[in-house]
């Protein structure tokens, strides 16, 4: 054995225990409250069963807990219940919005004529608006555009027949090459037609 | 079949004022002694007992069972108690610049000991006793306090209490230890088991226990 061999194994046995022991305590009142997982109680048994001051530690803490519960329970007085009964009926009451109506039938009547106001209001709004009124004019216009073009669009079908006369189409290229004078022309025209 | 708190904490909500009455009843009594053993000064605690359900009676409209009733009113309590204590240490050290003050008061009050002795000796070392725990627990930093009372006298679970500290259960594990640790070592003339203090009477009278 080397000079010192025999130091440096105790110190490390010295250290290793104290870290051990270090461990125990975060799992020693668990494991004396029986809480401890099986693995966490093993361990501590098996560090006790070698470590002769932490089993002192546990048996102390163990007569410690014996000795708390020497300590006695105290009653309330007989005033308690009362005292708390008298602090809870001298709490301001929580009022809801509907617990300032003195009556329902007056509850009914702000309902309403909140109702009637906020109806009155947006049809006022809608009237008076410049900028609503002559979306709407415009609006109008549009309309009545619509309407004469659908109109000439009718006119336009109701005319297909015309249109679509065999003998007008036939005679068309006839008809380009009658004199110029248009009048006689269309004259010419009606007249076959008939 | 028994409601459970948070089922009774809810018909409190409904509007039953029966269901109130029942919470009262049953924590009534842990509550004044958790407090009490926060305070030491059984005044306080009744008046911040009753804090406590006042609390859970105004808060019973927006209550929603998100936790055990009893993590939610005994983080009430605590927040309360530690609240109280910090402003009376206040209040006592704006005292003392100008006056002594008589601080044994409250420590000299006799506690009330069940009558398990008959003997009159015996009641004063049971009395003895309870008041070296009791300062010892007092004298154990507020948190670590709060702690060992909901563990030891409420039998709250570690993951409760966390909760109720606001730390991990982690952290509580080791609060506890130091905690425990503190109290062996303050109490190690009732824990020892070579020094007995309630055989020193008969030590010292020079019979045999």
């Amino acid at each position: 054995m080397k000079y010192g061999e025999g130091s440096e194994v105790h110190m490390f046995d010295k250290v290793n225990s104290q870290k051990q022991c270090a461990a125990l305590e975060s799992k020693l009142v668990e494991y004396l409250d029986g809480r401890a997982r099986p693995g966490d109680r093993h361990a501590v048994e098996e560090h006790l069963a070698g470590c002769a001051s932490c089993r002192l530690r546990a048996d102390e803490f163990r007569a410690l807990s014996r000795v708390l519960d020497e300590l006695p329970a105290i009653s309330p007085s007989p005033s308690f219940d009362a005292a708390l009964r008298a602090r809870i009926a001298a709490e301001p009451a929580r009022r809801g919005f509907w617990d300032w109506m003195p009556s329902p039938r007056l509850a009914f009547a702000v309902t309403a004529l909140v109702a009637v106001s906020v109806w009155m209001s947006s049809t006022h709004r809608v009237t008076t608006n410049p900028t609503l009124a002559s979306h709407a004019i415009q609006s109008i216009d549009a309309i009545e555009e619509s309407k004469v073009t659908a109109e000439s669009d009718f006119g336009m079908i109701r005319d297909l027949p015309v249109l679509e006369n065999y003998d007008v189409i036939s005679k068309f290229d006839a008809l380009s090459e009658l004199p110029v004078s248009p009048a006689a022309s269309r004259n010419e025209v009606m007249q076959e037609n008939r | 079949m028994a409601r459970t708190d948070v089922q009774l904490m809810l018909d409190v909500k409904a509007g039953d004022e029966q269901s109130f009455e029942l919470l009262l009843r049953k924590y009534r009594t842990p509550l004044v002694n958790f407090l009490f053993r926060m305070v030491r000064d059984t005044a306080v605690a009744e008046d911040l007992a009753q804090e406590v359900f006042l609390r859970v009676y105004r808060a019973r409209e927006e209550y929603a069972p998100s936790a055990k009733f009893t993590t939610w009113m005994f983080r009430i309590a605590t927040n309360l108690a530690l609240n109280s204590v910090r402003d009376n240490r206040h209040r006592k050290m704006d005292i003392s610049m100008d006056q002594t003050v008589d601080m044994g008061e409250e420590e000299q009050r006799p506690m009330e000991v069940p009558d398990r002795t008959p003997s009159v000796e015996q009641e004063l070392v049971a009395r003895c006793r309870a008041e070296l725990i009791m300062k010892a627990i007092h004298a154990l930093p507020q948190k670590q306090r709060a702690a060992v009372l909901l563990h030891k006298y409420q039998e709250l679970d570690y993951g409760e209490i966390a909760r109720v500290l606001e730390c991990s259960e982690c952290a509580l594990k080791s609060l506890l230890f130091r905690a425990y640790e503190t109290l062996r070592v303050e109490l190690a003339p009732l824990v020892s088991p070579t020094v007995r203090v309630d055989r020193v009477p008969a030590d010292r009278s020079g019979q045999p226990a």
